[in-house]
Protein backbone atom coordinates (compact mmCIF):
# COMPACT_ATOMS: atom_id res chain seq x y z
CA UNK A 1 0.00 0.00 0.00
CA UNK A 2 1.32 3.42 -0.91
CA UNK A 3 2.09 5.68 2.03
CA UNK A 4 -0.15 8.71 2.13
CA UNK A 5 1.37 12.11 2.88
CA UNK A 6 -0.15 12.24 6.38
CA UNK A 7 1.65 9.03 7.26
CA UNK A 8 4.89 10.94 6.86
CA UNK A 9 3.92 14.37 8.15
CA UNK A 10 2.24 13.31 11.38
CA UNK A 11 5.05 11.18 12.76
CA UNK A 12 7.33 14.15 12.19
CA UNK A 13 4.98 16.43 14.14
CA UNK A 14 4.79 13.87 16.92
CA UNK A 15 8.58 13.62 17.01
CA UNK A 16 8.73 17.40 17.47
CA UNK A 17 6.35 17.09 20.45
CA UNK A 18 8.55 14.38 21.92
CA UNK A 19 11.66 16.53 21.49
CA UNK A 20 10.08 19.44 23.39
CA UNK A 21 11.11 18.12 26.79
CA UNK A 22 14.74 17.87 25.67
CA UNK A 23 14.57 21.44 24.42
CA UNK A 24 13.02 22.67 27.67
CA UNK A 25 15.62 20.96 29.87
CA UNK A 26 18.44 22.44 27.79
CA UNK A 27 16.87 25.92 27.87
CA UNK A 28 16.30 25.75 31.64
CA UNK A 29 19.91 24.71 32.20
CA UNK A 30 21.37 27.29 29.84
CA UNK A 31 19.29 30.26 31.01
CA UNK A 32 19.62 29.63 34.75
CA UNK A 33 23.38 29.03 34.40
CA UNK A 34 23.92 32.05 32.16
CA UNK A 35 22.19 34.35 34.64
CA UNK A 36 23.79 32.92 37.75
CA UNK A 37 27.30 32.20 36.48
CA UNK A 38 28.70 35.76 36.71
CA UNK A 39 27.97 35.79 40.44
CA UNK A 40 29.67 32.41 40.97
CA UNK A 41 32.64 33.50 38.89
CA UNK A 42 32.99 36.73 40.84
CA UNK A 43 32.69 35.38 44.39
CA UNK A 44 33.89 31.85 43.71
CA UNK A 45 31.62 28.82 44.01
CA UNK A 46 32.72 27.78 47.48
CA UNK A 47 32.86 31.31 48.86
CA UNK A 48 29.26 31.71 47.68
CA UNK A 49 28.18 28.33 49.02
CA UNK A 50 29.92 28.72 52.39
CA UNK A 51 29.52 32.47 52.92
CA UNK A 52 27.83 33.09 56.26
CA UNK A 53 26.33 36.42 55.43
CA UNK A 54 23.53 37.35 53.04
CA UNK A 55 23.14 41.12 52.79
CA UNK A 56 21.92 42.14 49.35
CA UNK A 57 21.94 45.81 50.39
CA UNK A 58 25.70 45.64 51.04
CA UNK A 59 26.42 43.43 48.05
CA UNK A 60 27.39 40.51 50.32
CA UNK A 61 26.11 37.18 49.08
CA UNK A 62 26.76 33.94 50.98
CA UNK A 63 24.16 31.21 51.15
CA UNK A 64 25.47 29.03 53.97
CA UNK A 65 22.51 29.92 56.23
CA UNK A 66 20.11 28.86 53.46
CA UNK A 67 22.05 25.67 52.75
CA UNK A 68 21.99 24.77 56.43
CA UNK A 69 18.32 25.75 56.64
CA UNK A 70 17.44 23.52 53.69
CA UNK A 71 19.42 20.57 55.04
CA UNK A 72 18.05 20.81 58.59
CA UNK A 73 14.42 21.30 57.55
CA UNK A 74 14.66 18.47 55.02
CA UNK A 75 16.27 16.01 57.42
CA UNK A 76 13.85 16.76 60.24
CA UNK A 77 10.88 16.39 57.91
CA UNK A 78 12.24 13.02 56.75
CA UNK A 79 12.71 11.98 60.36
CA UNK A 80 9.03 12.62 60.98
CA UNK A 81 7.63 11.64 57.59
CA UNK A 82 9.59 8.51 56.70
CA UNK A 83 8.54 6.24 59.62
CA UNK A 84 4.93 7.32 59.21
CA UNK A 85 5.10 6.84 55.44
CA UNK A 86 6.71 3.41 55.54
CA UNK A 87 4.30 2.25 58.24
CA UNK A 88 1.38 3.40 56.10
CA UNK A 89 2.87 1.62 53.09
CA UNK A 90 3.15 -1.62 55.11
CA UNK A 91 -0.46 -1.12 56.17
CA UNK A 92 -1.60 -0.75 52.56
CA UNK A 93 0.47 -3.57 51.13
CA UNK A 94 0.04 -6.13 53.92
CA UNK A 95 -2.49 -5.46 56.63
CA UNK A 96 -5.40 -3.42 55.33
CA UNK A 97 -8.59 -5.10 54.16
CA UNK A 98 -9.20 -4.21 50.48
CA UNK A 99 -11.91 -1.66 51.20
CA UNK A 100 -9.95 0.15 53.89
CA UNK A 101 -6.88 0.15 51.66
CA UNK A 102 -8.85 1.67 48.79
CA UNK A 103 -10.12 4.51 50.99
CA UNK A 104 -6.72 5.12 52.54
CA UNK A 105 -5.12 5.24 49.12
CA UNK A 106 -7.76 7.69 48.02
CA UNK A 107 -7.02 9.99 50.98
CA UNK A 108 -3.32 9.87 50.22
CA UNK A 109 -4.03 10.79 46.63
CA UNK A 110 -6.01 13.78 47.86
CA UNK A 111 -3.20 14.72 50.20
CA UNK A 112 -0.89 14.79 47.16
CA UNK A 113 -3.31 17.04 45.29
CA UNK A 114 -3.75 19.76 47.90
CA UNK A 115 -1.97 22.95 46.76
CA UNK A 116 1.13 23.81 48.75
CA UNK A 117 -0.24 27.25 49.67
CA UNK A 118 -3.14 25.50 51.39
CA UNK A 119 -0.63 23.48 53.42
CA UNK A 120 1.11 26.76 54.18
CA UNK A 121 -2.10 28.38 55.40
CA UNK A 122 -2.92 25.33 57.53
CA UNK A 123 0.61 25.55 58.93
CA UNK A 124 0.33 29.26 59.74
CA UNK A 125 -2.97 28.91 61.54
CA UNK A 126 -2.68 25.46 63.17
CA UNK A 127 0.93 24.29 63.41
CA UNK A 128 2.71 27.59 64.10
CA UNK A 129 0.56 28.41 67.17
CA UNK A 130 1.10 24.85 68.43
CA UNK A 131 4.89 25.21 68.09
CA UNK A 132 4.70 28.69 69.63
CA UNK A 133 2.90 27.23 72.63
CA UNK A 134 5.47 24.48 73.08
CA UNK A 135 8.39 26.87 72.66
CA UNK A 136 7.14 29.48 75.11
CA UNK A 137 5.60 27.24 77.75
CA UNK A 138 7.93 24.25 77.83
CA UNK A 139 11.27 25.68 76.75
CA UNK A 140 10.64 29.38 77.36
CA UNK A 141 13.52 29.79 79.79
CA UNK A 142 16.16 28.67 77.28
CA UNK A 143 14.98 30.37 74.13
CA UNK A 144 15.54 33.87 72.81
CA UNK A 145 12.48 35.87 71.72
CA UNK A 146 12.78 35.16 67.98
CA UNK A 147 12.59 31.43 68.72
CA UNK A 148 9.24 31.80 70.47
CA UNK A 149 7.26 33.05 67.49
CA UNK A 150 6.40 29.54 66.33
CA UNK A 151 7.73 30.29 62.85
CA UNK A 152 10.84 28.22 62.25
CA UNK A 153 12.50 24.88 61.61
CA UNK A 154 10.05 22.75 63.59
CA UNK A 155 6.91 24.22 62.01
CA UNK A 156 8.40 23.98 58.51
CA UNK A 157 9.49 20.37 59.07
CA UNK A 158 6.06 19.33 60.34
CA UNK A 159 4.33 20.85 57.31
CA UNK A 160 6.88 19.31 54.95
CA UNK A 161 6.60 15.90 56.60
CA UNK A 162 2.90 15.87 55.70
CA UNK A 163 3.62 17.05 52.15
CA UNK A 164 6.16 14.30 51.39
CA UNK A 165 4.01 11.51 52.85
CA UNK A 166 2.25 10.65 49.55
CA UNK A 167 5.55 10.24 47.67
CA UNK A 168 7.02 7.98 50.33
CA UNK A 169 3.84 5.92 50.82
CA UNK A 170 3.22 5.35 47.10
CA UNK A 171 6.73 4.33 46.17
CA UNK A 172 7.27 2.19 49.27
CA UNK A 173 3.95 0.42 48.70
CA UNK A 174 4.93 -0.33 45.10
CA UNK A 175 8.27 -1.65 46.30
CA UNK A 176 6.62 -3.90 48.90
CA UNK A 177 4.15 -5.22 46.35
CA UNK A 178 6.95 -5.94 43.88
CA UNK A 179 8.52 -8.47 46.24
CA UNK A 180 7.90 -11.93 44.71
CA UNK A 181 5.09 -13.86 46.42
CA UNK A 182 7.35 -16.87 46.91
CA UNK A 183 9.44 -14.97 49.47
CA UNK A 184 6.43 -14.40 51.65
CA UNK A 185 4.98 -17.87 51.12
CA UNK A 186 8.32 -19.46 51.87
CA UNK A 187 8.56 -17.52 55.10
CA UNK A 188 5.01 -18.48 56.09
CA UNK A 189 5.74 -22.13 55.25
CA UNK A 190 8.60 -22.04 57.74
CA UNK A 191 6.10 -21.01 60.38
CA UNK A 192 7.32 -17.40 60.66
CA UNK A 193 4.52 -15.10 61.84
CA UNK A 194 3.25 -12.30 59.61
CA UNK A 195 4.98 -9.41 61.38
CA UNK A 196 8.32 -11.23 61.50
CA UNK A 197 7.93 -11.92 57.79
CA UNK A 198 7.32 -8.24 57.10
CA UNK A 199 10.36 -7.13 59.08
CA UNK A 200 12.83 -9.83 58.11
CA UNK A 201 11.74 -10.77 54.59
CA UNK A 202 9.61 -8.13 52.89
CA UNK A 203 11.28 -4.93 54.07
CA UNK A 204 14.83 -6.09 53.23
CA UNK A 205 13.68 -7.29 49.83
CA UNK A 206 11.96 -3.97 49.13
CA UNK A 207 14.82 -1.93 50.52
CA UNK A 208 16.08 -0.34 47.32
CA UNK A 209 12.59 0.77 46.28
CA UNK A 210 11.91 2.23 49.70
CA UNK A 211 15.21 4.12 49.66
CA UNK A 212 14.31 5.50 46.24
CA UNK A 213 11.00 6.69 47.68
CA UNK A 214 12.76 8.41 50.55
CA UNK A 215 15.23 10.08 48.21
CA UNK A 216 12.40 11.35 46.00
CA UNK A 217 10.54 12.61 49.06
CA UNK A 218 13.75 14.42 49.94
CA UNK A 219 13.81 15.95 46.46
CA UNK A 220 10.29 17.17 46.94
CA UNK A 221 11.17 18.62 50.34
CA UNK A 222 14.20 20.48 48.99
CA UNK A 223 12.26 21.90 46.05
CA UNK A 224 9.20 22.98 48.01
CA UNK A 225 8.90 26.74 48.28
CA UNK A 226 5.53 28.18 49.16
CA UNK A 227 4.50 26.21 52.23
CA UNK A 228 7.92 26.74 53.79
CA UNK A 229 7.92 30.45 53.02
CA UNK A 230 4.68 30.72 54.97
CA UNK A 231 5.85 28.97 58.17
CA UNK A 232 9.67 29.07 58.39
CA UNK A 233 10.16 32.69 59.47
CA UNK A 234 12.68 33.24 56.65
CA UNK A 235 15.53 34.88 58.55
CA UNK A 236 18.78 34.45 56.58
CA UNK A 237 20.82 33.50 59.63
CA UNK A 238 22.35 30.27 60.85
CA UNK A 239 19.79 28.49 63.09
CA UNK A 240 20.68 27.85 66.72
CA UNK A 241 17.84 25.54 67.75
CA UNK A 242 14.95 23.73 66.08
CA UNK A 243 12.75 26.69 67.04
CA UNK A 244 14.94 29.19 65.16
CA UNK A 245 13.47 30.88 62.11
CA UNK A 246 15.26 29.75 58.94
CA UNK A 247 15.29 30.45 55.25
CA UNK A 248 15.70 27.69 52.67
CA UNK A 249 17.36 28.04 49.27
CA UNK A 250 14.09 27.83 47.37
CA UNK A 251 12.51 30.20 49.88
CA UNK A 252 15.35 32.66 49.27
CA UNK A 253 14.50 32.79 45.56
CA UNK A 254 10.74 32.98 46.07
CA UNK A 255 11.06 35.72 48.66
CA UNK A 256 13.45 38.12 46.93
CA UNK A 257 13.16 37.52 43.18
CA UNK A 258 10.15 39.82 43.03
CA UNK A 259 12.22 42.96 43.60
CA UNK A 260 15.81 41.89 42.91
CA UNK A 261 17.91 43.36 40.14
CA UNK A 262 21.56 43.44 39.07
CA UNK A 263 23.96 41.41 41.18
CA UNK A 264 21.19 40.60 43.66
CA UNK A 265 19.21 38.85 40.90
CA UNK A 266 22.39 37.08 39.78
CA UNK A 267 22.91 35.81 43.33
CA UNK A 268 19.37 34.40 43.34
CA UNK A 269 19.98 32.68 40.01
CA UNK A 270 23.20 31.28 41.49
CA UNK A 271 21.10 29.94 44.37
CA UNK A 272 18.95 28.31 41.68
CA UNK A 273 22.04 26.69 40.17
CA UNK A 274 22.97 25.16 43.53
CA UNK A 275 19.41 23.90 43.97
CA UNK A 276 19.40 22.50 40.43
CA UNK A 277 22.67 20.63 41.02
CA UNK A 278 21.49 19.18 44.33
CA UNK A 279 18.28 17.86 42.78
CA UNK A 280 20.12 16.36 39.81
CA UNK A 281 22.48 14.56 42.19
CA UNK A 282 19.57 13.24 44.23
CA UNK A 283 17.73 12.01 41.16
CA UNK A 284 20.85 10.27 39.91
CA UNK A 285 21.07 8.62 43.31
CA UNK A 286 17.43 7.48 43.15
CA UNK A 287 18.02 6.15 39.64
CA UNK A 288 20.95 4.08 40.93
CA UNK A 289 18.69 2.46 43.50
CA UNK A 290 15.77 1.67 41.24
CA UNK A 291 17.47 1.23 37.91
CA UNK A 292 14.32 2.58 36.35
CA UNK A 293 12.39 5.81 36.18
CA UNK A 294 13.66 8.13 38.83
CA UNK A 295 10.80 10.51 39.36
CA UNK A 296 7.17 9.63 39.43
CA UNK A 297 4.09 11.61 38.79
CA UNK A 298 2.92 12.99 42.11
CA UNK B 1 10.50 -11.07 77.22
CA UNK B 2 7.26 -10.54 75.38
CA UNK B 3 5.65 -13.53 73.83
CA UNK B 4 5.65 -13.71 70.05
CA UNK B 5 1.91 -13.24 69.82
CA UNK B 6 1.83 -10.12 71.95
CA UNK B 7 4.65 -8.64 69.90
CA UNK B 8 2.82 -9.45 66.69
CA UNK B 9 -0.36 -7.75 67.93
CA UNK B 10 1.52 -4.75 69.22
CA UNK B 11 3.35 -4.26 65.94
CA UNK B 12 0.13 -4.47 63.95
CA UNK B 13 -1.53 -1.98 66.27
CA UNK B 14 1.33 0.46 65.64
CA UNK B 15 0.95 0.07 61.87
CA UNK B 16 -2.82 0.54 62.02
CA UNK B 17 -2.41 3.70 64.08
CA UNK B 18 0.18 5.07 61.65
CA UNK B 19 -2.28 4.68 58.79
CA UNK B 20 -4.98 6.20 60.97
CA UNK B 21 -2.76 9.22 61.68
CA UNK B 22 -2.15 9.70 57.95
CA UNK B 23 -5.87 9.70 57.19
CA UNK B 24 -6.62 11.92 60.20
CA UNK B 25 -4.10 14.51 58.98
CA UNK B 26 -5.97 14.75 55.69
CA UNK B 27 -9.33 15.06 57.43
CA UNK B 28 -7.88 17.66 59.80
CA UNK B 29 -6.47 19.79 56.97
CA UNK B 30 -9.52 19.67 54.73
CA UNK B 31 -11.84 20.01 57.73
CA UNK B 32 -10.08 23.04 59.20
CA UNK B 33 -9.89 24.80 55.82
CA UNK B 34 -13.56 24.19 55.09
CA UNK B 35 -14.77 25.13 58.58
CA UNK B 36 -12.84 28.40 58.55
CA UNK B 37 -13.49 29.20 54.91
CA UNK B 38 -17.06 28.19 54.32
CA UNK B 39 -18.56 31.33 55.88
CA UNK B 40 -16.90 33.38 53.14
CA UNK B 41 -18.39 31.39 50.29
CA UNK B 42 -21.29 33.47 49.10
CA UNK B 43 -22.06 34.97 45.73
CA UNK B 44 -20.54 38.37 46.46
CA UNK B 45 -17.21 36.74 47.43
CA UNK B 46 -17.05 35.23 43.95
CA UNK B 47 -18.31 38.27 42.05
CA UNK B 48 -16.60 41.17 43.79
CA UNK B 49 -13.12 42.38 42.97
CA UNK B 50 -10.51 42.37 45.73
CA UNK B 51 -10.06 45.71 47.50
CA UNK B 52 -7.17 47.02 49.61
CA UNK B 53 -4.62 44.46 48.34
CA UNK B 54 -7.13 41.69 48.73
CA UNK B 55 -7.82 42.12 52.44
CA UNK B 56 -11.39 43.13 51.58
CA UNK B 57 -13.81 42.27 48.84
CA UNK B 58 -13.99 39.07 46.84
CA UNK B 59 -11.94 36.98 44.48
CA UNK B 60 -13.42 37.83 41.07
CA UNK B 61 -10.24 38.92 39.29
CA UNK B 62 -8.04 36.08 40.63
CA UNK B 63 -10.82 33.69 39.60
CA UNK B 64 -10.81 35.05 36.06
CA UNK B 65 -6.99 35.00 36.08
CA UNK B 66 -6.99 31.35 37.17
CA UNK B 67 -9.41 30.36 34.42
CA UNK B 68 -7.46 32.18 31.69
CA UNK B 69 -4.15 30.84 32.92
CA UNK B 70 -5.30 27.23 33.41
CA UNK B 71 -7.04 27.02 30.03
CA UNK B 72 -4.08 28.50 28.17
CA UNK B 73 -1.60 26.22 29.92
CA UNK B 74 -3.65 23.12 29.14
CA UNK B 75 -4.18 24.23 25.53
CA UNK B 76 -0.40 24.33 25.18
CA UNK B 77 0.51 21.30 27.26
CA UNK B 78 -2.19 18.76 26.35
CA UNK B 79 -1.52 18.54 22.58
CA UNK B 80 2.26 18.53 22.96
CA UNK B 81 2.21 16.06 25.85
CA UNK B 82 -0.23 13.67 24.18
CA UNK B 83 1.68 13.99 20.89
CA UNK B 84 4.91 13.09 22.62
CA UNK B 85 3.25 10.10 24.30
CA UNK B 86 1.83 8.85 20.97
CA UNK B 87 5.26 9.17 19.41
CA UNK B 88 6.96 7.31 22.23
CA UNK B 89 4.46 4.46 22.31
CA UNK B 90 3.30 4.04 18.71
CA UNK B 91 5.84 5.46 16.30
CA UNK B 92 9.19 4.40 17.57
CA UNK B 93 11.13 1.55 19.11
CA UNK B 94 13.37 1.61 22.13
CA UNK B 95 16.64 3.21 21.14
CA UNK B 96 19.10 5.87 22.18
CA UNK B 97 16.82 8.76 21.15
CA UNK B 98 13.84 7.38 23.09
CA UNK B 99 16.05 6.79 26.10
CA UNK B 100 17.25 10.38 25.97
CA UNK B 101 13.67 11.66 25.64
CA UNK B 102 12.56 9.54 28.61
CA UNK B 103 15.51 10.60 30.68
CA UNK B 104 14.99 14.31 30.05
CA UNK B 105 11.25 14.02 30.69
CA UNK B 106 12.04 12.48 34.07
CA UNK B 107 14.72 15.07 34.73
CA UNK B 108 12.27 17.86 33.91
CA UNK B 109 9.75 16.42 36.37
CA UNK B 110 12.41 16.54 39.07
CA UNK B 111 13.52 20.15 38.62
CA UNK B 112 12.14 22.22 41.52
CA UNK B 113 9.31 24.47 40.39
CA UNK B 114 11.07 27.57 41.68
CA UNK B 115 14.01 26.85 39.35
CA UNK B 116 11.57 26.50 36.44
CA UNK B 117 10.20 29.83 37.64
CA UNK B 118 13.68 31.40 37.45
CA UNK B 119 14.01 30.08 33.92
CA UNK B 120 10.55 31.40 33.01
CA UNK B 121 11.51 34.80 34.34
CA UNK B 122 14.83 34.93 32.44
CA UNK B 123 13.45 33.48 29.20
CA UNK B 124 9.77 34.36 28.82
CA UNK B 125 9.52 37.53 30.92
CA UNK B 126 12.85 39.18 30.07
CA UNK B 127 14.29 37.59 26.91
CA UNK B 128 11.02 37.18 24.98
CA UNK B 129 9.39 40.33 26.34
CA UNK B 130 8.37 41.69 22.90
CA UNK B 131 6.42 38.48 22.26
CA UNK B 132 4.99 37.74 25.71
CA UNK B 133 4.47 41.23 27.10
CA UNK B 134 6.83 40.64 30.04
CA UNK B 135 4.95 39.59 33.18
CA UNK B 136 1.81 38.17 31.65
CA UNK B 137 -0.61 35.26 31.52
CA UNK B 138 1.28 34.01 28.46
CA UNK B 139 4.64 34.01 30.29
CA UNK B 140 3.06 32.26 33.27
CA UNK B 141 1.38 29.65 31.08
CA UNK B 142 4.53 28.90 29.11
CA UNK B 143 6.40 28.44 32.38
CA UNK B 144 3.70 26.16 33.79
CA UNK B 145 3.74 24.29 30.48
CA UNK B 146 7.37 23.33 31.10
CA UNK B 147 6.43 22.14 34.56
CA UNK B 148 3.48 19.88 33.76
CA UNK B 149 4.64 18.50 30.42
CA UNK B 150 6.22 15.41 32.06
CA UNK B 151 3.02 14.63 34.00
CA UNK B 152 0.94 14.61 30.83
CA UNK B 153 3.47 12.68 28.76
CA UNK B 154 3.76 9.97 31.37
CA UNK B 155 0.08 9.47 32.18
CA UNK B 156 -0.83 9.50 28.47
CA UNK B 157 1.88 6.96 27.77
CA UNK B 158 0.48 4.66 30.45
CA UNK B 159 -3.04 5.05 29.07
CA UNK B 160 -1.94 4.29 25.50
CA UNK B 161 0.11 1.29 26.58
CA UNK B 162 -2.96 -0.13 28.35
CA UNK B 163 -4.85 -0.39 25.04
CA UNK B 164 -4.77 -4.09 24.05
CA UNK B 165 -2.56 -4.98 21.07
CA UNK B 166 -5.51 -6.82 19.45
CA UNK B 167 -7.26 -3.47 18.84
CA UNK B 168 -4.35 -2.26 16.73
CA UNK B 169 -3.99 -5.56 14.88
CA UNK B 170 -7.70 -5.64 14.12
CA UNK B 171 -7.63 -2.14 12.71
CA UNK B 172 -4.51 -2.75 10.62
CA UNK B 173 -6.01 -6.01 9.35
CA UNK B 174 -9.01 -4.05 8.08
CA UNK B 175 -6.65 -2.03 5.91
CA UNK B 176 -6.44 1.10 8.05
CA UNK B 177 -3.12 2.93 7.95
CA UNK B 178 -0.94 3.31 11.02
CA UNK B 179 -2.10 6.88 11.38
CA UNK B 180 -5.78 6.01 11.04
CA UNK B 181 -5.36 3.25 13.60
CA UNK B 182 -3.83 5.62 16.11
CA UNK B 183 -6.37 8.36 15.52
CA UNK B 184 -9.56 6.30 15.36
CA UNK B 185 -8.78 3.20 17.45
CA UNK B 186 -5.96 3.72 19.93
CA UNK B 187 -6.62 7.30 21.05
CA UNK B 188 -10.37 6.89 21.64
CA UNK B 189 -9.76 3.76 23.72
CA UNK B 190 -7.08 5.50 25.75
CA UNK B 191 -9.02 8.75 26.07
CA UNK B 192 -10.34 8.31 29.64
CA UNK B 193 -6.80 7.60 30.83
CA UNK B 194 -5.39 10.53 28.90
CA UNK B 195 -8.06 12.82 30.32
CA UNK B 196 -7.19 11.62 33.81
CA UNK B 197 -3.65 12.79 33.18
CA UNK B 198 -4.88 16.10 31.86
CA UNK B 199 -7.04 16.57 34.97
CA UNK B 200 -4.03 15.77 37.13
CA UNK B 201 -2.20 18.48 35.21
CA UNK B 202 -5.05 20.93 35.77
CA UNK B 203 -4.89 20.22 39.50
CA UNK B 204 -1.16 20.89 39.56
CA UNK B 205 -1.47 24.06 37.50
CA UNK B 206 -4.17 25.45 39.78
CA UNK B 207 -2.18 24.62 42.89
CA UNK B 208 1.21 25.83 41.70
CA UNK B 209 2.39 29.18 43.00
CA UNK B 210 6.16 29.55 43.23
CA UNK B 211 6.99 29.87 39.50
CA UNK B 212 4.00 32.16 38.99
CA UNK B 213 5.31 34.63 41.57
CA UNK B 214 8.16 35.23 39.11
CA UNK B 215 6.25 35.21 35.82
CA UNK B 216 2.55 36.03 36.14
CA UNK B 217 2.85 39.55 37.54
CA UNK B 218 0.34 39.30 40.37
CA UNK B 219 -1.93 42.12 39.17
CA UNK B 220 -5.28 42.52 40.90
CA UNK B 221 -6.92 43.95 37.77
CA UNK B 222 -9.12 41.80 35.57
CA UNK B 223 -6.96 40.64 32.64
CA UNK B 224 -8.32 41.46 29.19
CA UNK B 225 -5.78 39.54 27.12
CA UNK B 226 -3.13 36.91 27.59
CA UNK B 227 -0.45 39.60 27.30
CA UNK B 228 -1.53 41.22 30.56
CA UNK B 229 -0.43 40.27 34.08
CA UNK B 230 -2.84 38.49 36.40
CA UNK B 231 -2.85 36.42 39.56
CA UNK B 232 -4.28 32.99 40.29
CA UNK B 233 -6.24 31.93 43.37
CA UNK B 234 -3.21 30.18 44.89
CA UNK B 235 -1.09 33.29 44.42
CA UNK B 236 -3.90 35.39 45.87
CA UNK B 237 -4.07 33.14 48.92
CA UNK B 238 -0.32 33.48 49.51
CA UNK B 239 -0.14 37.24 48.95
CA UNK B 240 -3.20 37.94 51.10
CA UNK B 241 -2.02 35.70 53.96
CA UNK B 242 1.56 37.00 53.93
CA UNK B 243 1.08 40.67 53.07
CA UNK B 244 -2.21 41.62 54.68
CA UNK B 245 -2.64 38.93 57.34
CA UNK B 246 -6.35 38.87 56.52
CA UNK B 247 -6.94 35.19 57.18
CA UNK B 248 -10.68 35.12 56.49
CA UNK B 249 -10.12 35.99 52.80
CA UNK B 250 -7.22 33.52 52.66
CA UNK B 251 -9.40 30.77 54.12
CA UNK B 252 -12.25 31.55 51.71
CA UNK B 253 -9.79 31.28 48.80
CA UNK B 254 -8.31 28.08 50.22
CA UNK B 255 -11.80 26.57 50.56
CA UNK B 256 -12.48 27.32 46.88
CA UNK B 257 -9.17 25.66 45.92
CA UNK B 258 -9.90 22.59 48.06
CA UNK B 259 -13.37 22.21 46.54
CA UNK B 260 -11.93 22.44 43.02
CA UNK B 261 -9.27 19.82 43.85
CA UNK B 262 -11.91 17.50 45.35
CA UNK B 263 -14.07 17.83 42.23
CA UNK B 264 -11.11 17.14 39.93
CA UNK B 265 -10.24 14.08 41.98
CA UNK B 266 -13.81 12.79 41.79
CA UNK B 267 -13.94 13.37 38.04
CA UNK B 268 -10.65 11.61 37.39
CA UNK B 269 -11.82 8.59 39.39
CA UNK B 270 -15.00 8.36 37.35
CA UNK B 271 -12.93 8.53 34.16
CA UNK B 272 -10.55 5.87 35.42
CA UNK B 273 -13.41 3.51 36.19
CA UNK B 274 -14.70 4.07 32.70
CA UNK B 275 -11.29 3.29 31.20
CA UNK B 276 -11.14 0.07 33.18
CA UNK B 277 -14.63 -0.90 32.02
CA UNK B 278 -13.76 -0.09 28.41
CA UNK B 279 -10.58 -2.06 28.06
CA UNK B 280 -11.44 -4.80 30.51
CA UNK B 281 -9.10 -3.76 33.28
CA UNK B 282 -5.68 -5.06 34.01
Amino acid sequence: MALQPQDKVFPLLLLLCALTSILVVILVGVFVFLQGYPMLAKTGFFAFLLGRSWQPGEGVYGILPMVVGTVVVTLLSLLIGVPLGIATAIFLAELAPDRVAAWTRRSIELLAGIPSVVYGLFGMVTIVPMVRYIASNWFGAWLSPEMKTGYGILAASLVLAIMILPTIVNISEDALRAVPREYKEGSFALGVPHWQTIVHVLLPAARSGIIAGVVLGMGRAIGETMAILMVAGNAPALPRSIFSPVRTMSGNIGLEMGYASGSHAQALFATGIVLFLVIMLLNGFALLFTGRRAVRTP
Amino acid sequence: MMSMQVKERLAKAVIWSAALITVCILVLIIGSIMVQGIAKLNLSFFLENPRRMGSEGGIFSPLIGTIYFTCLTMLLAAPVGIGAAVYLTEFTREGPLVRVIRFTTDALAGIPSIVIGLFGFAFFVVFLKPLTGGWSILSGSLTAFCMILPTIVRTSEEAIKAVPEAYREGSLALGASKWQTVLWVVLPSAMPGILTGVLLGVGRVIGETAPLLLTLGGSLLIPHSIFQPARTLSMHLYLVAMETGEFSVAFGTAAVLVIVILLLNLLSHTLMRRLMARIGGR
